[in-house]
């Protein structure tokens, strides 16, 4: 048995802390029966998860999020899984700053993103809140589609789709039953992690929604403003749930090992 | 149907640089030919434009005479076997090597059958519902063949099949490449950088270099006869010697050069032009005493002892050479000594300027 270095054990246990300790603390302060966010906790009540539901905001922002993150994401693979194919495939032939191109919308401060996208979509074309919405987000997760696709892409042998056509498969049913199989994982992963992304986006969202159309991360922002009591942190609780569960059902089908892989 | 291949002044290019120059090449029927080279020589460029995922800037490419140049990749009905394997990932070893009938639309009961079938013949069949990654790599290398073969291809290319195998393998998968190819009589285009996995299946060796065929010939021809340096460089004629003939009387020619001179026997050597390199293999170097009146002059450095004979290596004129040396006869490091030429193990070629 290999001896840890105190160090070594120091620092594991504090990024546990501070990777773990605000959802704790806001786990915490949700069953709070108090009518202000509490820590510790003051008595126990699980009324603020009834109010969640009460709050018709919360419901109707709750479905506009998903709807934005499920379209937003589905868009973004509809670009980001031909456009990784391109990079892995014929990345040798392309400029280099095409790869770092598709990650810019990582790179530019989401603030300033948000507002550009707000003048030039919103403002110049006057397009309705939902679509602007949905061209923000799709942009702001099409990063990860690409990467999580392209990093699926670079461990596929594409000899294997020279070696189908050859056998008479045509290049784009080769594409769906060759290629598109055997990075099922990657566009799974590249899904969760933009669907997820796009659900929790706040910068972006705060300049594009309008009259009567918000997020969810916006309306719970509002919401603060205005209250101080622990719906917040209830709601929280539910999302965290959410994801656990999405994670769960994925590990089972699929195995977290494809995220790492 | 076995048809024939023929490549006529076929260039291609990357870009700006030209990697074939012009080049043809005439399959027979039914042969095997190896295309043979050092990396970056065309071979693989070659194996790719018959296939079809390149094209040529210039040139035709004919099977039986009929030109495909403009034939896309999935119609050309050939049969590709990859170094590494590229079978399916998600498809099992029967659907990997039904995948070409199914394109053909063959029906799943006669394709099963004939997958059935294959699979015996390549000794697979027990492992038929594995996927891939369950299998070694002489067995996947098998798959692959079976999988190019089951589709009755019009011509058979392989792209250094068996790169990733280890030695003894190696030598067993290219007998059986053999055999699975004389028995369909598939034309084949076998691309390797190994001269004696080339030169032991083939019927005829293109030798490339730069992008040309250097000597396209059987492989004997190629191993006793090769016709430029290049080629007798690389079947192993190691040391060449330029020489000059100045005297020819009573059926022997003598040449000399760089220091050397040796008595040519017509019967043996054939007729020899004025001025012409002589290329010797290690075993066609033989060390003998000083006191000889023809030979190589050397001095001998280290010897080392083969069993039938030993190696010495000498410092001639034309640089450091191995030459071999009767073990009745042991030299010393450091001695005088003359090497005479073995003629088998020797070749003629055009004098270099």
């Amino acid at each position: 048995m290999q001896r840890s270095s105190p160090l070594l054990v120091i620092t594991a246990i504090a990024v546990f802390i501070f990777l773990l300790g605000p959802l704790v603390i806001v786990a915490a302060a949700s069953i709070s029966n108090t009518e202000f966010l509490a820590f510790p906790p003051q008595g126990f009540s699980l009324r603020w998860f009834v109010n969640v539901f009460e709050v018709s905001a919360f419901r109707d922002t709750f479905l506009i999020s998903l709807q934005i993150a499920l379209l937003g994401t589905f868009l973004s693979l509809l670009i980001g899984i031909p456009a990784a194919y391109a990079l892995s495939r014929f990345g040798f032939a392309l400029p280099k700053a095409l790869s770092n191109f598709f990650v810019l919308p990582i790179l530019v401060p989401q603030i300033v993103f948000g507002f550009s996208l707000l003048s030039a979509i919103s403002v110049d074309f006057d397009l309705p809140v939902f679509p602007t919405l949905l061209i923000g987000h799709t942009i702001i997760v099409l990063p990860y589609s690409i990467r999580v696709v392209g990093a699926s892409l670079a461990t596929f042998d594409f000899s294997a789709e020279e070696a189908a056509i050859s056998l008479g498969c045509p290049p784009m049913k080769t594409f769906y039953t060759i290629v598109l199989p055997n990075i099922r994982g990657g566009i799974l992963a590249a899904f969760i992690l933009a669907f997820i992304t796009s659900l929790n986006n706040v910068p972006v969202s705060l300049f594009l929604t309008g009259p009567g159309i918000s997020t969810l991360p916006i309306q719970m922002l509002t919401y603060v403003e205005n209250f101080f009591d622990p719906t917040v942190a209830a709601l929280s609780v539910l999302l965290m749930a959410l994801t656990v569960l999405v994670m769960a059902v994925v590990e089972k089908t699929l195995g977290l090992g494809y995220f790492v892989r | 149907m076995t048809k024939s291949l023929n490549l006529t002044g076929i260039s291609a290019h990357y870009g700006r640089t030209q990697v074939l120059k012009d080049l043809d090449l005439d399959v027979k029927a039914g042969e095997l030919v190896s295309l043979l080279g050092a990396s970056g020589c065309g071979k693989t460029t070659t194996l790719r434009l018959i296939a079809g995922f390149l094209h040529a800037t210039a040139g035709r490419v004919a099977l039986d005479g009929r030109d495909i140049s403009a034939v896309a990749a999935h119609r050309r009905d050939i049969g590709l076997v990859f170094q590494n394997y590229a079978l399916f990932p998600h498809m099992s070893v029967a659907d990997n090597v039904g995948f070409g009938l199914k394109q053909r639309g063959v029906a799943p009961q006669e394709r099963r059958a004939r997958v059935g079938e294959m699979l015996d013949k390549v000794g697979l069949a027990a492992f038929a519902d594995r996927l891939p990654a369950a299998l070694s790599g002489g067995q996947k290398q098998r798959v692959a063949l079976a999988r190019a073969l089951v589709i009755k291809p019009s011509l058979l290319l392989f792209d250094e099949p068996l790169s990733n195998l280890d030695a003894k393998l190696r030598v067993d998968m290219r007998v059986e490449i053999r055999e699975l190819q004389r028995a369909h009589n598939i034309t084949a285009i076998y691309v390797t950088h190994d001269q004696e996995e080339a030169f032991s299946i083939s019927d005829r060796v293109a030798i490339m270099d730069a992008g040309q065929i250097s000597q396209y010939d059987t492989p004997e021809i190629l191993y006793r006869k090769p016709a430029n340096a290049f080629v007798a460089n690389f079947v192993g004629f190691e040391t060449m010697m330029g020489l000059r003939v100045t005297g020819r009387s009573g059926g022997v020619t003598t040449a000399e050069g760089q220091g050397a001179r040796f008595a040519l026997d017509e019967a043996t050597w054939g007729p020899l032009p004025d001025a012409f390199t002589l290329g010797a293999r290690a075993d066609g170097l033989r060390v003998m005493a000083a006191s000889e009146d023809d030979g190589l002059p050397a001095k001998l450095s280290v010897r080392t002892y083969l069993g039938r004979s030993y190696h010495y290596r000498a410092e001639t004129p034309v640089g450091s050479v191995v030459a071999n040396g009767s073990i009745d006869r042991p030299f010393n490091e450091g001695d005088r000594a003359k090497l005479v030429l073995v003629p088998e193990q020797c070749c003629i070629l055009p004098a270099t300027p």
